[in-house]
């Protein structure tokens, strides 16, 4: 395969390409957005509560484990095919990262800091608003930021189920075995994929950036 | 007498869930409007939950709080921690804030309004000893440990409560920061006047910071507690004793003024005088060292039977240096510095206009002490009889 082939096969095909990376970054985004608030909500309620957090954690990486594509078809008779069940199932992996993030976010804020907030005078929700969480986000981030590297990993497998997004050239390639340009369609599914990673990420860490304190930055 | 106090402990205790023994057990305890009150006591014996009963960060199992004459036990411990200033050892200011936003907190929560809160921030911050054009929006990683404690008083002082419970707030800090951090703070109370409790396990901060110290012992029971002169002076027990430890007569005489001195007569001479008029007053008084005056009896140098009898008496190099001199505000602690370094083992005392007035030896001292542990003892006899 010639470098210069892959560039005219990727010329020619580019409002696929681009049309198939919105729908990538589509269901990452929503997932990653769902994931986050209920995960951070999940979080904060387990916290202090050791019990429920280790089941929280325990459950949350048993579902990793669970391999994806079984986890997609498995919501097909719920909901029928297409992104919905990828995106349920793709929901339920980005839990553990974000999750195991925010607990330990939570646990690493100084103690000291807590006991002074405690004995001005604020109740466990203002600590948790104006101290608890501020100081915990950049690591409840850094959990965002690689759930959403996984999301767009996996996401690519959306298509075996009816959904959309880069996956579906990684496919077409592969059924299309020894054809012309199955090679060039592998490679522009893997390389987007790769692509649309690594721009969701300095987005996330741009996010993280403006939205952290400078008294924290090292 | 319970009437007056800010703080008032009634038979507080404190049993953690699962253990026999209590950590505080049964503690009544007063604290007066103005007065720094000092809990001192080994580790573990309890000071540190004593102080966190008073404002409900530890729930007390038994007992009540009054805060002036209002009981505080139960109700919202929130409302109640925001009337009380909570200065703590590892200080614990937000790291996500700047200090100007750090000591706006309390304004913050309570709804001041912007302008309101602002001028505050800087008058705390002025009153702290930082200025604010500098630190306003610095962070606390910034800081200092000095500084960030400066920061955090003012952060406990922003609403001005009445009442500040401080927890070893000086014990993260260099000793001659925390020197410094204890002169201003001691000066800060001078104009504020606040009751504070403040917990320590050094002895001699206890001694230099509080107006009363109360000694506390295992599950917090008070051993003494009376002002550090009378601690000093009379240590009830062994165990009050000991914890005060070696040189506690002495750190007493911090307490003692020269001004409370008879000052014998001591022989003397003037720069203008027969070397052997000195000599024959040696002689005469058994003293081994006479002073040599000028016309204005001021004080110049030590001289010897020797120095009296060599060619000619020289009043700068001659005979011994005099060390420095006491006044009669100075205390008697001042006075046995310079006499050890002395040759005549005494130090000089001079008057207002710098004449001199006597010196001060070891006698002086000795009968000082011994009319203080007199008067101390004198008073616990009396309180006995009253209490019984």
């Amino acid at each position: 395969m010639e470098s210069s082939n892959w560039f005219a096969y990727v010329r020619d095909n580019f409002d696929l390409i681009l049309e198939a990376t919105i729908a990538h970054a589509r269901i990452v985004l929503i997932v990653i957005a769902l994931a986050t608030v209920f995960s951070l909500l999940l979080g904060v309620l387990v916290s202090r509560r050791p019990v429920l957090r280790a089941i929280a954690l325990t459950v949350a990486g048993i579902l990793l484990t669970i391999p994806s594509l079984a986890l997609f078809a498995l919501f097909i008779p719920l909901v029928g095919i297409g992104n919905r069940p990828a995106m349920i199932a793709l929901f339920l992996y980005a839990i553990l990262p974000i999750l195991r993030n925010t607990v330990t976010g939570l646990d690493s804020v100084s103690p000291a800091v807590v006991e002074s907030a405690k004995g001005m005078g604020m109740n466990p929700r203002q600590q948790l608003l104006r101290v608890r969480l501020p100081l915990a986000w950049p690591v409840i981030m850094a959990g965002v930021r690689i759930s959403s590297l996984l999301v767009v990993g996996i996401a690519a497998i959306a298509v075996l189920v009816g959904g959309d997004g880069l996956g579906s050239f990684i496919q077409a390639g592969l059924t299309r075995r020894g054809l012309p340009n199955a090679a060039n369609s592998v490679f522009v599914g893997v390389v987007f994929t790769v692509l649309l990673g690594l721009v969701l990420d300095m987005v996330f860490a741009t996010v993280q950036r403006f939205t952290t304190s400078r008294g924290l930055r090292i | 007498m319970s009437s007056e106090a800010r703080i008032h402990l009634e038979r507080v205790g404190k049993t953690y869930p699962g253990t026999k023994v209590p950590a505080v057990e049964d503690l009544t305890l007063d604290v007066y409007d103005g007065e720094i009150l000092v809990l001192v006591g080994p580790s573990g014996c309890g000071k540190s939950t004593t102080l966190r009963l008073i404002n409900r960060m530890i729930e007390p199992s038994g007992g009540r709080i009054l805060l002036d004459g209002e009981d505080v036990t139960h109700g919202s411990p929130d409302k109640l921690r925001r009337r009380i200033g909570y200065v703590i050892q590892q200080i614990g200011l937000f790291p996500h804030q700047t200090i100007a936003q750090n000591i706006a907190t309390l304004p913050k929560m309570l709804g001041w309004e912007k302008a309101r809160i602002t001028a505050r921030v800087d008058e705390l911050m002025t009153t702290v000893g930082l200025d604010p054009e500098q630190y306003r929006d610095r962070y606390p990683k910034e800081l200092s440990g000095g500084q960030a404690q400066r920061v955090g008083v003012a952060r406990a002082l922003g609403v001005d409560p009445d009442i500040m419970l401080m927890d070893e707030p000086f014990g993260a800090i260099d000793p001659i920061t925390r020197d410094r951090l204890q002169n201003e703070f001691l000066r800060l109370q001078g104009e504020l006047r606040k009751s504070i409790v403040f917990v320590t396990h050094d002895i001699d901060e206890a001694i230099k910071m509080g107006d009363r110290i109360a000694i506390l012992g295992e599950r917090s029971k008070i051993r003494q507690i009376d002002t550090p002169e009378r601690i000093l002076a009379y240590p009830v027990d062994d165990f009050v004793n000991d914890f005060i430890g070696t040189g506690s007569t002495i750190k007493g005489l911090n307490f003692l003024k020269v001004s409370s001195l008879t000052l014998t007569h001591y022989p003397r001479m003037t720069t203008d005088e027969d070397p052997q008029k000195g000599i024959a007053r040696l002689q005469e008084s058994g003293s081994d060292w006479l002073v040599l005056v000028d016309d204005q009896h001021r004080p110049l140098r030590w001289l010897s039977e020797d120095d009296l009898s060599g060619a000619e008496v020289d009043s700068e190099e001659g005979g011994e240096a005099l060390g420095e001199f006491l006044e009669s505000d100075n205390t008697l602690f001042q006075a046995l510095e310079q006499m050890v370094q002395s040759a005549a083992a005494a130090s000089i005392v001079v008057n207002a206009t710098g004449a001199f007035e006597g010196v001060v030896q070891m006698e002086h001292l000795a009968k000082a002490v011994r009319r203080a542990q007199m008067e101390a003892r004198l008073h616990y006899e009396e309180l006995e009889a009253t209490n019984t």
